[in-house]
């Protein structure tokens, strides 16, 4: 449903030649599935979302969802941010953020978003928390709110630029089993960027490595483990250890070279 | 609210202070009447209505002024803000016009509105515009692009954008500069009053002075202070209770 084809990014510094970021970047994401990007930091991953979210323009190359070339930001699409704080609005509250997703959908009475941005708070454990300002909270929590207000939605596709990177570690292993609990049941199709290795294979049917800059895929690799997925158990697979060390052993053979 | 008690303190020190002086002046008491006079006079002043209609004068130029000023600077700085491009074609005009004293502007208005309100207005718009304008602009520019991609990810609409995004988002900023144009507006009122004029504080400050009523002269001034603290006050309780979520939002990154 959603393929990127030879994508192509280069920005263009103050001074000097342009910076090639990412070199030619393709793969394609079925629905339903839940795809993770991993690679060396600085290979362009950021960017690439932001293409993909049709919030900005690759240099060359395409992305197509339902085989129609993105150009703007399309419906049913969602991009969430590592920034949660900077993406939340600090002058609504929890609530009024979540309503948020939904406001500016045509054809649904106020009350009828309330009614569904409430249901989005309590399904991301937040009950109890309408009425704080996101900057009452703390970082996990934000980012449980970002996570209701792109659900509300109800997008078919919804692209996460490492939205677990600024959080402690026992934070994030709650939020990843949330965001999984809420893929399930939602089937939504995810595409996740992490620089997380285990992060990346813990969450997802394929991972795709990508190469330092200019970056290209160097390996998908299928992740054929059970689901639901249990932070003891499927961490103990062998399965896991194994797609977890062959991932390794790309990423740090990437940054090792110069 | 708790009284600042210290703060208060100080300030009855320097009336009692200002009383001991005044009574003590010798040949310059007909120019400084002690305070307890110049209060008494003030309540005169107050009471027999020779003074209410002053403060009225000013009060309404000020509002008509301030008003002005802050939907036309308003209006103004979001567009600047918005408009890169825009921005950096007029900056050097108004980096130039900015800091001139604003005072300065009053002959000119004369000699194109006149003597009347018009020209009283229009110094005090002018002179109001410029704070608001220049934090509007701040306020616009130093939105997170993160925000402004959350907007576009959710496809809202340019006017959309706008009020839901760029608005709130640079409103603290905006009311910043609303709280300093409110005194600036105020200086211009009474400035202009002063310079030609036939009611107002300004002119009657002036008129009291030159006539040697130095009591309601004195008395005029007071009256003019407390009610650029009123004003003030009143600014910042509607300050508090609209940008709660800013107050909030910085205590906290502030810890």
């Amino acid at each position: 449903m959603l393929e990127v084809r030879e994508l192509k990014k280069e920005f263009q510094p103050l001074s000097g030649k342009p910076v090639v970021a990412i070199g030619s970047v393709s793969f394609r994401v079925e629905a339903g599935q839940f795809v993770s990007i991993v690679g060396p930091s600085g290979c362009g991953k950021s960017s690439l979302l932001l293409c993909i979210a049709g919030l900005s323009r690759p240099t060359s190359g395409q992305v197509l969802l339902h085989e129609r070339p993105v150009t703007g930001p399309p419906e049913g699409l969602i991009l969430l941010f590592q920034e949660y704080n900077k993406s939340l609005m600090p002058w609504r509250s929890v609530l009024k953020n979540v309503c948020f997703g939904l406001e500016n959908r045509p054809g649904m009475s106020r009350d009828h978003v309330e009614a569904e941005a409430r249901r989005y708070v309590e399904l991301v454990g937040l009950r109890g928390f309408e009425s704080h300002h996101p900057w009452e909270l703390s970082g996990g929590m934000q980012q449980r709110v970002a996570i209701a207000r792109a659900l509300v939605r109800h997008p078919e596709v919804l692209l996460m630029d490492e939205p677990f990177g600024s959080l402690d570690a026992l934070t994030r292993i709650e939020l990843e089993d949330t965001l999984l609990r809420l893929w399930e049941s939602l089937r939504a199709t995810i595409l996740f960027v992490t620089h997380d290795i285990e992060e990346a294979v813990y969450l997802s049917d394929r991972v795709y490595v990508l190469s330092r800059r200019p970056s290209r895929v160097i390996e998908e690799i299928d992740v054929k483990l059970e689901r639901p997925r249990n932070q003891l158990s499927t961490r103990e697979d062998p399965r896991f250890i194994q797609a977890r060390h062959h991932v390794f052993e790309l990423i740090s053979r990437e940054m090792a070279k110069e | 609210m708790r009284l600042p008690w210290k703060g208060l303190l100080v300030l009855g020190g320097c009336l009692v202070l200002w009383e001991i002086l005044a009574r003590q002046s010798g040949a310059l008491a007909a120019y400084f009447p002690p305070a307890s006079r110049v209060a008494a006079t003030l309540i005169d002043i107050v009471k027999s209505g020779d003074l209410p209609p002053h403060i009225a004068a000013s009060l309404r130029r000020f509002a008509e002024g301030y008003a002005i000023a802050a939907v036309l600077a308003v209006s103004v700085g979001l567009a600047l803000g918005l408009w890169r491009g825009f921005y950096h074609l007029v900056e050097p005009l108004v980096e130039l016009l900015r800091p001139m004293p604003s005072p300065a502007t009053i002959p000119i208005a004369i000699l194109f509105l006149g003597i009347g309100d018009e020209m009283k207005i229009a110094v005090t718009v002018y002179a109001g515009f410029w704070p608001i304008l220049l934090n509007t602009i701040d306020g616009v520019r130093a939105i997170d692009p993160v925000l402004m991609n959350t907007a576009a990810t959710f496809r809202l609409g340019p006017w959309q954008r706008f009020w839901k995004i760029v608005l709130p988002a640079a409103s603290p900023q905006i009311v910043t500069g609303l709280r300093v144009s409110l005194a600036i507006a105020l200086i211009l009122v009474v400035t202009s009053e002063m310079v030609v004029s036939n009611d107002g504080l300004g002119f009657y400050i002036l008129d009291r002075q030159r006539s040697f009523q130095i009591s309601e002269m004195y008395a005029a001034i007071v009256a003019l202070a407390m009610i650029g603290y009123a004003l003030n006050r009143v600014f910042l309780a509607v300050d508090d209770w609209a940008m709660a979520w800013h107050k909030g939002l910085t205590r906290k990154e502030e810890r």
